[in-house]
């Protein structure tokens, strides 16, 4: 029997009389993977919420196993805190109301930012580290609370080429090492291809397609989704064999 | 090295020398500020009348200096350094929970409430405990009202927060200003307009108990919650996913601000701009982590307000009104660190 932990069913929202998204429904057990994609507006980031449980959803339902660590997509920060306070506030649901993080909490944030190899930020300044060491900060505070969800929305959208490597290599091994269950939105069919499992194509309202990666991201399925050209492409490099997903701007 | 705890150890050393420094200015404004004014007190009497009360020691100063220094000036001193205390906890934890360096007291609408609550009980009756009853109840009453306009469908948003703060805080204002022009002009008026004003001139132990009490609960409990209120401070959306009640936090730190607020304001009047300054200056010292800011922004508004008081007292012959100098004193600097932070941007101070 695997364990189920996201489970959603037949999830509907609107704003007013509009649809946003309607009749979404897809199952993730522990340790798998998923990414969303879809053009912009199709509520991608509302259903991460919705699942969150930061908005409430018109019809059907979210429920999440365990505990949920989530990855927003923007962050403004209004004071410039240290990164080691920043992780510390992960372990939020562990602190009571009138209390304050104990040495334990400030040990979990420094492990889990010595796991993501920025051990040496604790005591540098949130707003003064560049986008990558930003959206690095941000999942290791998802992972002090020790969820076992992680959720994120974009989490590659702002980063150049190294850093979104360095992103999805992250996500690849903390999401094996603790075998956690990870749902992320993406604009970058080739990041959902290299880490998903299963994948959510959101066409509009009442239009949707769940399945395993390979059979989703599919040249048809992509340009469907978009309204242009998608092609599949295998490249050779270093003797090995890598399939890739390319758009055409024409 | 591997650290474990909250600071590494250059942080702790300097944090250490900052407590150390500020509990000092404290002790010694205090010390200064009780020979100050129009019968001055040599300094070394000042000391020698003060341990006078613990130590037995033979009496070299007047016993009108010991009338003076205990009865009159200590009480004052002490009101002034708990409503500077006060008032900066309240700006640096309102600033925390608006995400916003720009909010103080006067935003949720606690200070217009209880200026009216004051400026009311001055027209109707001579009774000091009516004035500070009516600052301190129309004070809360202002806040419900600011809570019950910004509520909708079981949430408050901060735009509505800040909103309906500016509503309410005009119609108190005008209510205000409805007392002042059935005042009587020979007697009522003056007595309203300088209360409003904001002054320590008619402080008492009583007095102390009285604005000390609601202060020092409501310090507290804003004390406490520093944690919380940092995660506050990353936005609504943010601190519910790291699984913060979000509406019901903020609404005990509201309250923690409104009750120190309306004891200042009952106490002392309207003292503005303390609890918009002192934070600014404080996160120079401290950066924003409210966990240090707090207690920080407490002793600094403490020793502010005590020497700002000196100048009341002692400047001229006459009386200035401590508010009109926090005034004059704290819309220049805010303009110089507003100009600064932004240059720099508000998350780099």
């Amino acid at each position: 029997m695997v364990d189920r932990m996201i489970q959603v069913e037949n999830a509907a929202f609107r704003y007013r009389d509009d649809w946003v998204f309607r009749g979404v429904s897809f199952e993730l057990a522990k340790g798998q993977t998923a990414a969303i994609l879809g053009p912009n507006g199709r509520g991608k980031t509302t259903l991460l919420k919705s699942i969150v449980g930061l908005l409430s959803l018109a019809e059907g339902s979210a429920e999440v196993s365990g505990r949920i660590g989530y990855v927003a997509q923007k962050n403004d920060m209004a004071f410039a805190y240290r990164v080691l306070d920043i992780v510390v506030m992960g372990r939020a649901a562990h602190v009571g109301m009138f209390s304050t993080p104990g040495p334990k909490d400030y040990q979990i944030a420094r492990t889990t930012l010595d796991r993501l190899g920025i051990g040496a930020f604790a005591e540098r300044i949130y707003t003064q580290l560049s986008g990558g060491e930003r959206q690095l900060v941000m999942i290791a505070r998802a992972l002090a609370s020790e969820c076992d969800v992680l959720i994120l929305d974009e989490p590659t959208s702002a980063l150049d080429f190294s850093n979104q490597a360095l992103i999805l290599l992250v996500l690849q091994r903390i999401a094996a090492e603790d075998g956690l269950t990870v749902l992320m939105t993406t604009h970058a069919p080739q990041h959902a291809q290299h880490l998903a499992d299963d994948v959510l194509l959101m066409h509009g309202p009442g239009r949707q397609d769940w399945g395993p990666a390979k059979d989703m991201l599919t040249e048809e399925r992509l340009e469907a989704l978009y309204g242009i050209p998608v092609k599949a492409l295998e490249i050779e490099h270093n003797g090995k064999v890598t399939s890739t997903l390319v758009p055409l701007f024409s | 090295m591997s650290v474990s705890g909250e600071t590494a150890t250059p942080a702790r050393v300097w944090r250490l020398g900052l407590w150390g420094t500020l509990l000092v200015l404290l002790g010694l404004s205090i010390l200064v500020s009780l020979g100050i004014g129009r019968f001055g007190v040599p300094v070394d009497h000042v000391a020698g009348i003060l341990l006078g009360n613990i130590l037995p020691i033979e009496p070299v100063w007047e016993p009108v200096e010991e009338r003076v220094v205990e009865l009159i000036r200590m009480p004052r001193i002490l009101i002034a350094g708990l409503a500077g205390a006060g008032l900066a906890v309240a700006g640096a934890a309102l600033q925390g929970v608006f995400r916003n360096p720009l909010v103080g007291p006067q935003i949720i609408g606690v200070s217009s409430g209880a200026a009216f609550g004051g400026a009311f009980a001055i027209l109707v009756s001579e009774s000091q405990v009516l004035l500070i009853a009516a600052a301190f109840g129309f004070g809360l009453l202002a806040m419900l009202v600011v809570y019950a306009i910004s509520r909708q469908q079981g949430r408050a948003s901060i735009l509505m927060l800040v909103l309906s703060g500016i509503v309410t805080s005009a119609f108190f204002s005008a209510l205000v200003s409805i007392t002042k022009f059935v005042a009587d002009p020979d007697d009522k008026l003056p007595a309203i307009v300088f209360w409003l004003m904001g002054s320590f001139a008619s402080a008492s132990y009583e007095k102390v108990l009285l604005i000390g009490i609601p202060v020092v609960i409501g310090s507290l409990v804003v004390y406490l919650m520093r944690f919380q209120i940092n995660v506050l401070s990353l936005g609504d959306e943010e601190a519910q996913s790291l699984g913060i009640k979000v509406e019901r936090t903020r609404w005990i730190v509201l309250v923690a601000v409104a009750l120190i607020s309306a004891a200042v304001v009952a106490a002392a009047g309207i003292v503005g701009w303390v609890g918009l300054v002192i934070p600014h200056f404080a996160r120079m010292l401290t950066g924003p982590n409210h966990n240090v800011l707090i207690p920080a922004v407490a002793l600094i508004g403490a020793i502010y307000l005590i020497l700002v008081d000196n100048v009341a007292r002692a400047s001229i012959a006459a009386e200035i009104p401590v508010g009109i100098i926090t005034a004059l004193l704290g819309a220049p600097v805010f303009a110089y660190l507003l100009r600064r932070a932004a240059s720099k941007g508000w998350s780099t101070e």
